[in-house]
This record gives C-alpha cells, structure tokens and sequence, in this order.
C-alpha cells in the first residue's frame, strides 16, 4: 500500500471520460437515496402534495446535483489553489451580512440575492475546511508539533466563529468550532493539547460570562435548558417525542402521521422532518436513514483514506465530519438528547442554503476521490519539488 | 526520501486519528440507535397514549329532552327543531360581503351584523359563528338554495323547548333556560354551549330525568384545536318523558275561568285516585321567553307584579283556610263523641272572659244543630264546639285530612300550611294556647293556613273517606291511554255516617235554598256539588269598626280585602271530582270562589260524563289538539 506513495509515477492527467468514470457512483447513489426519501418526507409533510415544498425542493436538489458533478469533475489541485480565496471570500461575506444583512428569525443569517438567500455561515462549514486543510497540507508532523504553528489555523477558526456568534447563531458557531476542532485532531495534534484547550476554555467560562448582557446570559441559559422556555423550545421538543416514541417500531405508515399532519409537530418540513419520518416509518425507518447517513460517512472516511494528496484528505475527512455533525446535531436535537438548535438534516429538511452547502461539500468529496491519485506537493501545485 | 518518510508518518498518523474519528462518529450513532429504541420501543406505550390524547378530542352531545305529556299524551313541553345559521369566516373571503349576500335571504340587522363582525375579530377563524338564530323553513330553504354563493354559511339544526300551553301551564310544566355559575355540578354535559336546564315546576323536579345521557362524538383536533374529521359518533339517550295526570283542556279552563280576577288559584283533583286534573294559578307567565332568556326589563316587570305571577299560589300560597275549616271542628267533634243534633244558640257572639267572639252575622243565627250551622256557617256553633273538642283534636283532625303538612306533590317549593297545636306555639312562640285561640282556628282563622291543594286534598278525603293524596306524574309515563291502576288509597277510618254528616251539609251549603253558596250551585241534573264557602280576614276587625258597622270589602283597598274560598265535589251522589278555589282579596267565598269552582266542577263532568269513558276522552282530547 504505501509503495504507491514512494512511487515516483508521474501525476495522472485525466480525461473527462476517465474522471466521470472516476466518480463514486455508489456515493451518488446514496445522495440520490437520500434525495427521494426527502423528496417523500416533503411530500408527507404537505399531506399527500408535491406543493409547496416536495416539487420546489427537487427542483433545487436538480440544480445542486449539477453543481456536485461540476464541482467533482473540477481539478482537486484547482480547489486548493482557491482555499484561501473562497475562506476570505466567506469571510468578506460574514462580515457583509453583519452590516446589510436580513433580519430573519431574530438574528442577521442571509444576504438577499433575491434568487436564492445565501446563509454565509452555512457555507463558512465549507470555506473553514478547504483552508485548513490547504494549510495543514502544508505541515509535516514536527511543523504541528510546534505550538505556534497552530496560531494561524487557531484564528482561521476564531475569527468566522466570532462572526458568527455576532449574529448571534450559537448553533452554526459551534459547529463550526467542532470542525475546526475535527481537523486539528485529524492532522495530528497532540491530545494534551485538545485537552489544556478545553480546560482553559472551561476556566474562561466564568470570567466570559461576566462581560455577557443580561439578554445573552438568558439566551445561553434557554439555550442550555429548553425547559425554561416551555411554549417555544420545550413545547418542540416536547411533541417532538411524543409523534417520535409513538411510531414505535414499525410507524404509522406513510402519510399516517397524526402528530406530525394535525401541526402539534411544528417546523416539520424544516428541522422536525426526521420526528415525521420516525412517526411515519417507527424505528425500523428511522435506523434504516441513520444507516444511509451512516453508508455516507463510510464513503468520506474511505475516500479521504484512499487520496494520495493529503489536502484530499483532509478536506474529505473535514467534510464526512460536517455531514456527521448535521445528522447527529439534527437527530439528537429531536430526540432530546441535546438543546434545540436550527440544524438541518442534510439533503431531508427543506431549505436551498443548506443543500447547497452540502451537495457542495460531497463535490468536494467526489472530486478528492476522483482525482485520488494525484499527488500535491507541500508547497503547493505549482512548485517545483 | 527523508520527505517521503515524513509524509508516510503523517499519513500513518492520519490513519490513526481517521479510526478514533470514526470510532467516535460510530458511538454517536450507536447512541442515536439506542435512544430511538428508547423511545420507539420501550416508552412507546407512554407516548401513543400522550399521541391519541393530542389528537382526539370528544365532544359531547346534548341528548333531546324529554317531553312532558298530560294525560292523553298531548306535549305540555316539546322539543321544537330550530335552525340557526352559522358562517366559518376562514371558508369566505370577505366577511362583509357574505352578511350583504345573506341578507337578502334573512333580514340581518345593523347589531347582528356587528356583533358577527366582533366575533369574528375576536375568535379564531376556524371557529364557527352564529349569525342568525330561529330562521324560519322558509329561510332556511332560501339560504340552501343559494349555498353556492354563500361560501362558509351552513345551517345546523337545533332544539329548543317550546311549551304549547304556555302560560296556563307555566307553574306545573315549569321552563328550562341556562345554567348559571351556581348550578354547575361537574356534569360536562351542563357545560355545552346553549345547554338548559328546568328552573321550575316539572322541568325543575324531574330535570334530571328529562335530561337524559349525552351522546359523544370523537373528532380529532390539530394543535390549535380545529376539527379534521369526526372518528366515531354516539348518539344520546333522550330524556324519560314525563307524563302527568293533567288534562290540559280542563286546565286551559280553569286559567281562563279564574283570568277574570286578579290574583286566584284553584286545584281539580279526581277525589278516588287524587289524580291533580287542573292546578291553575292566575296570572301566570309565558314560560318561552325564559328558554332564551328574559330582559331585564321582562323579569323585573314579573317579579314587581303585586299579583305574584311567578308563584304557584296552588302550592306555595298559605291562606286561612275560613270557614272551609269547619268540617274538620265538625268531624272532631264527631269523633269524640258529640251529638250533630246537639243544638247551640247562637246569639251572633260569644263572650270568653272579657272577650268578645263575633259570628259574620251581627244578630246571630238562632238555634243551630251541626247540619245548619254548616249551611249556614255559623261561626257560634263552631266556637261553642271548640270549646267542648279541643285544640288537639281540631289540630289532629285537621292533620288527617291532609292540612299543616306538605301533600308531596311532585312541584319543588311547596308549602305545608300550618296547623297550631299546643306544642307548636310554646316551641315558635314561646306563649301557652289560649283557649279564644282554639275559638279563632275553629272557623278557620289565626294562626292556621293551608294552601289551595291542601284544600282540594281535605275535600277529596272528606268526599271518598280515602287518605287520597295528591298526584301529579303517571307512572309509569307510557304513552298509550289505557293507563295504570291508580295506587289504593288508605282509609282515612273516619266512621262512614260522620263523613255523611257533613257531607249532607255540603250539600245543603249548595242545593239547600237556605245554603250560603245556594246562588251558584250547579243545576244540571246528575251533576250537583256539594262545597262550602270561606272568607278569611286578612286583617283584623276593630272594635271600632265593628260598632260602625263591618266596613263593604268593596270600599277597602285591594290589598286589605279579605280573601274568598270555596271547595266543593261534584256529582254529589257518588262524587268524582273535587276543586277548591282561593280568590285572594275577593271578598266572600260564596259570591266570587262558588260560582268559578262551580264552572270547573261543571267543565269537569262535561268532559268526563260518565265518570270513566276514556276512549270517548281521548277521541276529544285529539278533536282539541287539532
């Protein structure tokens, strides 16, 4: 196995037939899965109609499926050399969306491009990862080893975060804080030093929480304990268990969901739509969907295992983590295991920002699988190793 | 090669961390697995109940209520169907519009159309909305024809209670309306929107009776409570129907026939079975307008009537009973042994001590035996045999015939009378009986009250001899004529030639020309009564105005006018029907009371000629319905 590494076999130049034929078709599969099962879900939630959400959302889901095979057929070396410019660009975003920003839900998420709304911190997930993984392609294992080469990706991670928080979306901060902190783990830094971070960041929380606003304070607290807030998250989460526990094993049926169809389930195109599918299709349905989830992220870990340039890897193992997050932060939120926070479930819920965002992230996966054999010098590309 | 060797570490490096990843990513999943069987499996059972708790929702059905029947089976209170128009504002674009349109089919008013505009403002707008109430069929026909232009009006179908007999029966059948705060029990089915329940006479008595049980309907709700579908429905059981011993005929008679004073109340009572033929009370009151619910207006203008039309006066008004009393001294006396021979004289008073007694005749009667002094009503024969009877005796005599004791007909509120005894006014006054107090409650006056039914009572026991008591509902209330044995009535053991001692004074009180009631006695061969007059004082006559002379009735005020009594039973030979009347502040009992019980005891044997002849009743209790 490792011979292909010291192999001195030239850089591959691919064709389109061979790239297409590159692609992981069973990766696509899946995706394609996925799409029907929400396509389906959305069609339930409407009780038995393609309108409003089941047509507009295939229609989405075709154009981002474009965008995937695009984005999969664009050269892994291509992606890198626009890491950072789509990072800062993501930033410039962030930043644009804090002074012009649409008020929505409460909080300043979009940028109205009147065709579709852009949520930058959505597709902040994705810009994070690729710099990252441009940086840390970079770092052998003794350049990690030094703490302050950790400094410049600490704050590629930081700054977003703060943007973000601003907005103030708690949720999307720390995810992407738990990307970050995903990548760190995967290039290699030292365990300790996870562990003196999180004990520093749990010494902080006191001295922090002094400079809060009262109306923070109270907003990290329902935050923490939904049960103090019973008409708007607790009631959610409340009904959410109730429509889950009573699909027991086998479900209601398709479009037999009473809790979900008689709107005690609120949100249920959005982020309840897994409560409506385990109403509907009891456990069975829901491990069944867990099991694809599952099948994705196998494919990451596999693809990021199989690329021989370690940007490829990086960015496909920090995009298998994304996904993960989505699902896991999403279904254990309706289960109520964690607090309610607006997470969707990829490629189910309903919603265009965070479609894109992820059909974009699987092109990036596709295209690290497709073009697996090339190689990327630490310096980059264009260098001359 | 030293970069290969680093880069081979970096990927073994990799590798290691991508399994702890993965590894974790697998436990989290592990743990998502193993909540959803928490949920799905082993609390399952939990959350399908608190699922079909959100979901259904049963509301319940208001049962029809039961009717009430006289004797022949016609309504005295039935349930007439009404409709109603209601509008759903969510199905109709603009409101305004829809009442334009649908005032050309039923006139809507100014304030009907704002407040179906405040509640449309005010309430969801799933939520229906009455917008009119008690449309006519013609109205209704309209409305359903033009239903496509109406979008979101529909019509439901109610009930109301509606009483045919109105006010002539208002005080036995009684009249439902609304539940108020106090009157709610727990009963979910007093809660429903519009539900009634009865307040008076019958409708309060056997309210729960005619109730019934309310039916059910499962719907299931959404969130906000708005009905999907309807999953099951169950009908109620409608209420018992009640039916009584009244012929609503005689009844309508006898509240005509007492319409031409200002306050009276009389009782027909068959005098075998103690069937209540008639309990009518005049005035009376509509008893429809309480089922939506009086105005201010409407219910003060009823309760300032200083004729009292919301009380039963049959039942609940206690009057000295007068003269009509004196039966009871007489078979006291009777029973102790007492000669009706025995004569007294009577001087037109008597002097007890320094007191003196009047008779209602200044210059006296004369020699009176026990018959005479009846017909003539004599109130010194009376005064002289209390004194030799007793208070006790009278008291005890009178408590036979059924006075001082409520009759327990099945109306709410009725009164008992009163009796005095020696013990009673030691306990309530504190004083002994006087012996001029036995002298006073021997013709009927002082302490000693008795209502109109209580009256009718003592006449039917003194015409059978039976312990006849009074008795309002058939049991049980079915519906074909032929009926049920009326229940045997205990013998009151008075020995038979006393009760025919009086009775042929009764008798003589109207057939005999020398009788006090002989001008309204009954001339139809076969069909003659036998009564006896009563004139209570209401208040007391004065020395001085006795030495002026007894001041007319007709020159008092109303209010201070004494009050006319008259009982009677009819045919006299074998008598079958009994009436008393009380005319409050009708002067005397032989003049106003005699000839309207005369009219009823005649209207009664019309009715009824051969004493049973059902079918024959029937076949004309129908004629009248039609």
């Amino acid at each position: 196995m490792s011979l292909s590494f010291t192999s001195l076999r030239p850089n591959p130049r691919l064709t389109l037939v061979q790239k297409v034929w590159n692609i992981s078709w069973g990766l696509v599969l899946l995706i394609l899965l996925l799409a029907v099962i929400g396509g389906g879900m959305l069609y339930s939630a409407a009780n038995g109609s393609f309108d409003p959400w089941a047509s507009r959302q295939a229609l989405r889901f075709g154009g981002a499926f474009l965008l995937m095979i695009v984005i999969a057929l664009i050269d892994v070396r291509k992606w890198y050399a626009i890491s950072y410019l789509g990072y800062f660009g993501v930033v410039a975003l962030l930043i644009s969306v804090e002074l012009f920003g649409e008020i929505g839900m409460g909080a300043q998420r979009w940028i109205d491009l009147k065709v579709i709304q852009l949520q930058p911190s959505e597709m902040m997930k994705v810009a994070l990862v690729m710099a990252l993984a441009r940086y840390f392609h970079g770092l052998n294992l003794e350049d990690i080893g030094r703490p302050t080469r950790l400094l410049i990706p600490l704050v590629m991670v930081l700054a977003p975060v703060a943007l973000v928080l601003k907005q103030p979306d708690l949720g999307t901060a720390l995810t992407l804080l738990a990307i970050g902190g995903g990548v760190f783990f995967i290039v290699g830094v030292r365990l300790w030093k996870f562990a003196l971070v999180v004990a520093g960041a749990l010494a902080a929380i006191p001295v922090a929480w002094q400079f809060l606003h009262t109306y923070q304070k109270n907003r990290v607290l329902t935050f923490l304990n939904p049960e103090t807030d019973p008409l708007g998250a607790g009631y959610h989460i409340t009904q959410s268990k109730i429509a889950l526990g009573s699909g027991g094993v086998v479900g209601k049926g398709f479009l037999q969901g009473t809790q979900s169809h008689l709107n005690f389930l609120p949100e249920k195109q959005t982020d309840f739509i897994f409560t409506m599918l385990a109403e509907e299709f009891g456990m069975v349905g829901s491990l069944l969907l867990l099991s694809v989830y599952l099948a994705l992220i196998i494919y990451g870990f596999a693809i990021a295992l199989r690329s021989h340039n370690h940007f490829g890897r990086i960015l496909a193992m920090g995009l298998t983590l994304n996904l993960f997050l989505y699902v896991f932060i999403n279904t254990a939120m309706v289960m109520g295991l964690i607090p309610v926070v607006g997470v969707p479930l990829p490629l189910i819920s309903y919603g265009g920002t965070a479609m894109i965002t992820v059909m974009a992230g699987f092109g990036l996966m596709l295209s690290v699988f497709v073009h697996r054999d090339i190689r990327i010098p630490r310096q980059g590309p264009g260098s001359m190793d | 090669m030293a970069r290969n060797s680093n880069d081979q570490d970096r990927y073994r490096s990799f590798t290691r961390r991508a399994a702890m990843l993965g590894l974790g990513q697998l436990g989290l999943f592990s743990l998502l697995a193993g909540r959803l069987y928490y949920l799905q499996v082993v609390e399952s059972d939990r959350y399908v109940m608190l699922a079909e708790d959100n979901r259904i929702n049963v509301r319940l059905l208001a049962p029809p209520r039961g009717l009430i029947l006289d004797r022949f089976g016609r309504e005295l209170a039935s349930n007439e169907p009404t409709y109603r128009a209601i509008v759903v504002p969510e199905q109709t674009n603009d409101l305004n519009a829809l009442l334009d349109e649908m005032s050309r089919y039923s006139e809507i008013s100014e304030a009907e159309r704002d407040r179906v505009l405040r509640e449309a403002h005010r309430k969801r707008s799933f939520l229906p909305i009455t917008v009119k109430e008690n449309l006519t069929w013609e109205e209704v026909s309209r409305i359903e024809v033009n239903a496509p232009d109406l979008p979101g009006v529909t019509i439901e179908a109610g009930e109301t209670r509606s009483y045919p007999y109105g006010v002539s029966m208002s005080h036995i059948v009684g009249y439902v309306s609304a539940v108020s705060e106090e009157e709610l029990t727990g009963d979910p089915l007093l809660e429903l929107p519009g539900f009634r329940i009865g307040k008076s006479g019958i409708e309060k008595n056997y309210d729960t009776v005619l109730r019934g049980s309310p039916g059910n309907r499962q719907v299931e709700v959404n969130a906000v409570g708005r009905v999907i579908r309807e999953l099951s429905r169950q009908e109620g059981v409608a209420g018992k129907a009640t039916r009584l011993t009244i012929d609503a005929g005689l009844q309508a008679y006898a509240y005509g026939r007492l319409s031409g004073e200002r306050s009276a109340s009389s009782v027909v009572l068959d005098v075998e079975t103690g069937d209540v033929l008639a309990l009518a009370n005049y005035p009376s009151f509509d008893p429809t307008p309480f089922t939506r619910g009086l105005t201010q207006l409407e219910w003060d203008n009823l309760v300032k009537d200083p004729s009292n039309p919301l009380s039963n006066k049959a039942t609940r008004g206690a009057y000295a009973p007068g003269s009509t009393f004196k039966m009871i001294v007489a078979l006291a006396a009777l029973e102790m042994g007492i000669d009706a021979k025995q004569e007294a004289f009577c001087p037109g008073y008597v002097t007890l001590g320094n007191a003196r007694f009047h008779c209602w005749k200044r210059w006296g009667h004369g020699k009176m035996d026990m018959h005479r002094a009846i017909r003539h009503s004599c109130d010194v024969y009376f005064y002289e045999l209390s004194k030799k009877v007793g208070i006790d005796r009278i008291s005890d005599m009178a408590k036979r015939l059924g006075l001082g004791l409520e009759t327990g007909i099945d109306l709410p509120g009725e009164k008992s009378g009163l009796i005095p005894t020696r013990g009673w006014k030691v306990s309530t006054i504190g004083e002994p009986w006087q012996m001029g107090e036995t002298l006073i409650t021997a013709i009927g006056q002082g302490f000693v009250t008795a209502t109109p039914l209580q009256l009718a009572v003592m006449t039917a026991r003194l015409a059978s001899g039976l312990e006849i008591k009074p008795r309002l509902l058939q049991e049980p209330a079915n519906p074909d004529f032929e009926g049920d044995a009326p229940p045997a009535s205990a013998s009151l053991n008075i020995p038979e030639r006393h009760l025919e001692i009086v009775r042929q004074a009764m008798d003589a009180v109207t057939n005999d020309q020398r009788g006090t009631a002989y001008r309204a006695r009954i001339a139809i061969e076969g069909q003659e009564m036998a009564g006896k007059t009563g004139t209570s004082q209401v208040r007391r006559i004065s020395m001085a105005e006795r030495e002026a002379g007894v001041v007319k009735n007709e020159d008092l005020p109303w209010r201070r006018r004494d009050h006319a009594l008259f009982v009677a039973y009819a045919p006299v030979e074998k008598p079958r029907y009994c009436c008393s009347v009380v005319v409050e502040h009708g002067g005397g009992g032989s003049t106003t009371a005699a000839p309207i019980a005369r009219d009823i005891l005649i209207e009664a044997q019309r009715r009824d000629p051969l004493g049973k002849s059902t079918a024959e009743q029937l076949a004309r209790a129908s004629k009248e319905d039609s």
